[in-house]
């Protein structure tokens, strides 16, 4: 039982980091319609930014804040020059376009910080979470940032101008253009948006997998196997997947024989595409209904 | 429109192509095959086993361009069908003993099981989804090759070293050129294949889902066949390119066959022109020069050159290689003219 509850314990932990990462990639696709395989790349980028400062002698908190605003900025300026042009092309473009980003950033990110692994900082320390020996007080921090989050999210899209046009232009972008919303702009705000969520995933999940290039490639994967579980049109769903899935892997690589640490990738993926086909739209998620 | 549902006016996945538009005429395609037979003649080993890559990979892109440019659906995890088709070949010939050349047709034999067994819960994605799942395939595959269970036959995370065969007949050519022209051979068939195939009944209903999946079913288009078919097609085809790249490289190990491949692969397929059989020869030298030259100018910088190299693509010429070619050709046509 002891083992049980800390490896669930441990997934919900791990969870709260596919969650984050779930919710920029709903963002992007709620704004365009597309999964951005470039997100965990853009995540890892922003990481190094925030380590960056530290090694200037910026204090945690501020190069946290600092690297949201940059992550924010950076995100609208890719939306602005490199996916605003390709908005009517084909999903094959932009799926193209996306693969291009993730190969640039991680190239200029290895070519700047070099590939060796660095330590980053947790603020909240390593030290057992109340006394409990099942959680560390990073894990409980970062269950914690991806429920305050969520809460934030909610609160913004439910009971802000900004929040409810920017609902609007997801969900029927004429309309809502000919009730005055510039769709074209609450698009890049979601672009922003979800870099700044992407790099709060990131600097929170740099403690436990090291600082790297390549360190957002298997959460990514992870981030969307969870958002397809929720639903892609549900941030709520990828909060939800995004637990669900950080539990249930860690659940498989223990109990299931032979799964252990090599096969829990796949079996996210098997997931995945279980989901896919049971129930296209996710837990969460909408129906899409096709008009012929 | 009630609240939950969503009416969705989705924009084709690809744009589509003329079938006239899919090939090179007979003039130009004469010329090309020339080239491909003499030059190598004139060059060093090296360069020869770098052509037949070229060759290979071309086929892996023909593979992709039949599914996405035919029928509109695309992968992102060929690199998968590539490594089953590497391993097919690998295993047969050094546990079996069996010939290289005969160890592709079964290699694409139980590919093309694969790629229509796999085509069957993906008939229920399109689009964005599908690319996902076939994301996930190519993930998983190094994982699932690396498993203990078949360490036996796949020799686990070492590989397998296969053995390079001689010219047969005792003809007087290095292997490196005996194995180009096998590819190139093994390449024309399939090729000539891959276009009569598009252009047959069964093509004609590839372009029809990928044009208009409920108008094609609302003419008696068997949707799912057709559409699993393609996926089999096509993993067959990459599957011969596999064994044909395991005899080639002499070695098969998981980590030739991450999602590195499968994306260089799609980004073959983008710049060579989305559904212009041609077009794969030009992405695969693409996909195999370029990263070479990038690696000269600046270690690391490649992946970088490559992003910068595809973005300018999409934004030029957002057709690959065949809007290169069909401006040629309209200059050639107004130099004539005047």
């Amino acid at each position: 039982m002891e083992l049980f509850i800390n490896q669930v314990l441990a997934g919900i932990a791990t969870g709260a980091i596919y969650a984050c990462m779930a919710l920029a990639v709903v963002m992007i696709y709620q704004a365009i319609d597309h999964l951005n395989f470039a997100q965990g790349e853009m995540a890892m980028f922003s990481t190094f930014i925030s380590w960056q400062l530290m090694q200037w002698g910026v204090p945690y908190w501020w190069a946290f804040l600092l690297t949201l605003a940059f992550s924010f900025a950076g995100g609208i300026l890719i939306e602005r020059l490199l996916f605003k042009p390709l908005a009517k092309a084909p999903i094959l473009t932009n799926v193209a376009g996306f693969i291009a980003l993730f190969a640039i950033v991680n190239s200029v990110a290895g070519l700047t910080w070099d590939f060796t692994i660095k330590q980053y900082p947790t603020p909240f320390g390593s030290s057992p979470f109340l006394g409990s020996q099942l959680i560390s007080t990073h894990q409980a921090g970062m269950i914690g940032v991806t429920i305050g989050l969520l809460i934030l999210l909610y609160l913004f899209f439910q009971f802000t101008r900004i929040g409810l046009a920017m609902r609007a232009a997801a969900s029927l972008p004429e309309s809502a253009r000919l009730v005055g919303i510039n769709t074209s702009w609450m698009i890049a705000l979601g672009w922003g948006m979800a870099t700044a969520i992407g790099a709060i995933a990131g600097m929170l999940i740099a403690p436990v997998v090291f600082l790297e290039p390549n360190m957002m490639g298997g959460v990514l994967i992870y981030g969307f196997a969870a958002a397809v579980l929720g639903g892609l049109t549900s941030p709520l769903g990828a909060v939800v997947g995004g637990f669900l899935v950080g539990v249930f892997e860690n659940l498989a690589g223990t109990y299931i024989p032979g799964v252990g640490n090599e096969l829990k990738l796949p079996i996210a993926l098997a997931l995945i595409i279980t989901v896919l086909v049971l129930k296209p739209a996710g837990l969460f998620g909408r129906p899409i209904v096709k008009r012929v | 429109m009630s609240a939950i549902e969503e009416v969705a006016n989705e924009a084709p996945a690809v744009e589509a192509v003329p079938k006239r538009a899919m090939t090179l005429g007979y003039g130009t395609s004469i010329v090309v095959l020339g080239l491909l037979v003499i030059a190598p003649m004139f060059m060093k080993n090296f360069i020869v086993f770098q052509l037949t890559m070229v060759l290979i990979y071309a086929l892996a892109v023909l593979a992709l361009n039949i599914l996405t440019g035919g029928s509109g659906q695309f992968s992102l995890g060929q690199s998968a069908f590539y490594a089953v088709g590497a391993y097919t070949s690998a295993i047969l010939m050094e546990h079996v003993g069996m010939n290289y050349a005969l160890t592709l047709p079964i290699a694409g034999i139980i590919c093309f099981g694969f790629g229509f067994l796999f085509g069957q819960p993906a008939l229920r994605l399109s689009g964005i989804y599908l690319a996902l799942a076939t994301f996930a395939l190519a993930v998983a595959m190094p994982q699932l090759l690396k498993l203990g269970v078949f360490e036996h036959w796949t020799g686990g995370v070492q590989g397998l070293v296969v053995t390079k065969p001689d010219a047969p007949f005792g003809l007087p050519i290095s292997q490196d050129r005996w194995l180009y022209y096998f590819t190139l051979v093994v390449s024309i068939a399939i090729y000539i294949f891959s276009i009569n195939l598009l252009k047959s009944r069964s093509g004609r209903a590839f372009m029809a889902i990928r044009d208009n999946e409920i108008a094609a079913s609302a003419m008696g288009i068997d949707v799912a066949l057709y559409k699993t078919l393609a996926f089999g097609v096509s993993a067959g085809i990459t599957g011969v390119a596999g064994g044909l790249g395991a005899i080639a490289v002499q070695f098969v190990a998981p980590d030739g066959y991450t999602i590195t491949l499968a994306i260089s692969l799609f980004l073959g397929m983008v710049v060579g022109g989305v559904g212009w059989l041609p077009g794969s020869i030009v992405g695969s030298a693409f996909i195999i020069f370029v990263p070479n030259i990038a690696e000269g100018i600046s270690k690391g910088l490649s992946g970088a050159v490559f992003g910068v190299l595809l973005f300018l693509v999409i934004f030029l010429v957002p057709h690959g290689a065949r809007q290169v070619a069909i401006v040629a050709q309209q200059l050639i046509g107004k130099l004539k003219k005047g």
